[in-house]
């Protein structure tokens, strides 16, 4: 299955169109926010409902990337990448809770609404930090990076690939989900966080504050584009392609196999983690739902449309899959499931490549 | 020990004792799986610079014995020794990068690669992630895998993805990888097979050539090729040693005629 359906790298003039069709669409989602403060009755004008749901899809495509890293270049497939976004999306949720300080229902002047309801006297260890934004910030990078480590470093060690990995992926960010349902852990329950007053000195839900986020998601798109182009551009990533087609080949030429494949995993984990912290406050709420299996799955099959191993295709997916979840949701919504079912078998069969198949012609 | 007291079949030493000059030490190795014995208490002594052939029938236990050096299968028994590393407690990319380089009997490569980068993956160098995150090709390197492309006739294909090239080509792309890892000892799991006459001969020169300098071993059932080689020649019989000696010595033998060249 790997080798067949290893997308070769696109050639020539193909590349040239297709960097030049990325740079075009970069610039037309620089322009949304710009557009979205023109009078209503402009032409040009762009809705608030455009403008939040596209930055909420740019999050969603820095996802995909960490994902198509991870797969498409090191053939781990992971089906709990959901989780390490849940995580990333969490830890700036506990800072968003702090900043609301006294003005929470109970007027509690350190502790969240949920846990003076649940009657704790003082904030747990845990949340000791999370009132720095810088410290948040880490945190959502380093806390699914660790968890990635732990379990790349167990899973790895001990040679699971293939479904077996999958499926140890799959159970983490489930257990994970009910481990968050609970409201003894300390995270608020099912109802998880919501109710953010603001960010960084400026009040969520402004235009001012959308636009920002807007475009610090858009760098953080650009910044993780550069970080794993960087990556599969260089050795490494021919060596994760190794690892991907022949694993047990490249520890033979002496690759430490284990080594190369934590570096990846770790790696994708924490660009899905700063995905997540840039999702919740555009959003507005984070709870237990997003370590639902089923967004992991889902995440997955964004980059399987667009085509995995080449990066460009998982932004590709990610934003035609959610327009078209968009689009169906609102006009039929019983159908979606159905549909993303649909689409992954026909792109499966018709499309092994993947959408970005259709830019690329083969290479020798 | 010298090779003709080995020849005449003198007895090994103790088991586990180092042996002057042995690169290669197995002694008493035995792999049996689900009670089938692929290997049953071989020994071995390659030296230093030694170019030694390898020949049995089918299912002799060629290949096992090589898995059992590259740390693939682990010996039911025996002592596996690479001068004073034991290699049955070492995972392959450790014992790989202590200089033990192998050929498969099926050429294994990289196929979404080209020539080139699967040339330039075996290339002795730092193998960690991050070493490979910042490594650039420098000239040295570059020549060097240029010069490794002209040896092995591939210069024309850089560019091209391993998986398109024919099975002899791809049979080259895999002994160009050796020739790029450096080896002290290198394990060339029959090389030939798929190439033509002339191919042939110039993959028994390349293996006298780089002999020497380092220590190769060779599995190879074309005796034209093993005598072309002109090394020492072991023949392996049902996971033994069978005979041990000049290609002459072991074609005359009557034990080796019996089960293996009679055929
Ligand atoms: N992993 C394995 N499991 C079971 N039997 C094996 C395995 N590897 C090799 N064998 C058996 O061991 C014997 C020796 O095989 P091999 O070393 O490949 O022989 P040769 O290379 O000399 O042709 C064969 O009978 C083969 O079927
Ligand atoms: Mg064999």
């Amino acid at each position: 299955m790997s080798a067949s359906l290893a997308a070769p790298a696109p050639a020539g003039a193909g590349r040239m169109t297709l960097r030049l069709v990325l740079i075009g669409a970069m610039l037309v989602l620089a322009m949304l926010p710009v557009l979205n403060r023109l009078p209503p009755d402009s032409a040009l004008h762009v809705s608030d409902f455009i403008v939040s749901i596209t930055g909420k899809w740019i999050t969603y495509a820095i996802l995909a990337l960490a994902i198509d890293l991870a797969w498409g270049y090191a053939g781990i497939l992971s089906l709990g990448h959901g989780a390490f976004f849940a995580l990333g999306g969490y830890a700036i949720g506990m800072h968003l809770m702090r900043l609301i300080g006294p003005r929470g229902v109970y007027g509690h002047p350190t502790l969240p609404d949920f846990m003076v309801f649940l009657g704790y006297r003082e904030l747990p260890w845990y949340w000791l930090g999370f009132e720095h934004f810088p410290f948040a910030i880490l945190m959502a990078m380093a806390v699914p990076g660790l968890l990635a480590g732990v379990v790349g470093y167990l899973a790895f060690r001990s040679r699971i690939t293939g479904v077996y990995l999958s499926i140890i992926t799959q159970a983490m960010t489930y257990a994970l989900m009910l481990a968050f349902f609970r409201n003894d852990m300390g995270f608020g329950g099912n109802n998880g966080f919501t109710d953010f007053k603001e960010l960084l000195g400026m009040p969520l839900n402004t235009p001012s504050a959308r636009s920002t986020l807007f475009y610090a998601s858009l760098l953080l798109l650009l910044g993780s584009l550069w970080v794993c182009g960087r990556v599969t551009r260089s050795k490494l990533g021919r060596v994760l392609v190794a690892i991907r087609d022949a694993e047990s080949r490249t520890r033979f030429l002496g690759y430490d196999v284990t080594q190369h494949k934590l570096f990846v995993f770790v790696l994708s984990a924490m660009i899905a983690g700063l995905a997540g912290a840039l999702y919740v406050p555009q959003v507005g709420i984070i709870n237990p739902g997003e370590f639902s299996p089923g967004n992991s799955i889902e995440a997955v099959i964004w980059v399987a449309v667009g085509g995995r191993g080449t990066l460009v295709g998982a932004l590709l997916g990610a934003f035609s899959v959610n327009a078209l979840k968009t689009w169906l949701t609102t006009v039929a919504p019983d159908l979606w499931l159905f549909a993303l079912g649909g689409l992954f078998v026909a792109v499966t069969l018709f499309l092994p490549r993947g959408l970005i198949g259709l830019f690329q012609k083969e290479r020798r | 020990m010298s090779a003709t007291e080995l020849a005449a079949g003198a007895p090994h030493p103790p088991r586990g004792q180092a042996v002057p000059d042995a690169v290669l030490y197995l002694d008493g190795v035995s792999v049996v799986f689900d009670g089938f014995r692929a290997l049953n208490n071989l020994s071995l002594i390659v030296e230093a610079g030694e170019l030694r052939a390898i020949i049995g029938p089918n299912g002799a236990g060629k290949t096992t014995m090589m898995d059992v050096i590259t740390g693939k299968t682990r010996p039911t028994a025996g002592v596996v020794r690479f001068h004073d590393h034991d290699l049955t407690r070492l995972d392959e990319a450790t014992i790989a990068n202590l200089g033990i380089g192998r050929k498969f009997q099926k050429p294994t490569m990289f196929d979404a690669l080209t020539v080139f980068e699967n040339l330039e993956l075996a290339l002795k160098a730092p193998r960690g992630p991050f070493s490979c995150l910042r490594w650039v090709l420098d000239r040295t390197s570059r020549q060097k895998i240029e010069s490794t492309m002209a040896e092995v006739g591939l210069t024309a294909r850089a560019h091209d993805r391993a998986g398109v090239l024919s099975h002899g080509q791809r049979q080259w792309l895999e002994i160009g990888m050796l020739l790029m890892q450096d080896p002290e000892l290198l394990l060339v799991d029959e090389p030939v097979a798929g190439m033509t006459d002339q191919e042939t001969e110039h993959t028994a020169a390349l293996l006298v050539r780089i002999a020497g300098a380092r220590s190769v071993v060779v599995v190879e059932h074309d005796l034209e090729f093993v005598r072309a080689l002109g090394s020492k020649v072991t023949v392996l019989c049902e996971g033994s040693m069978l005979s041990e000696g000049s290609i002459d010595h072991v074609q005359n033998d009557p034990r080796v005629i019996e089960v293996y060249l009679g055929r």
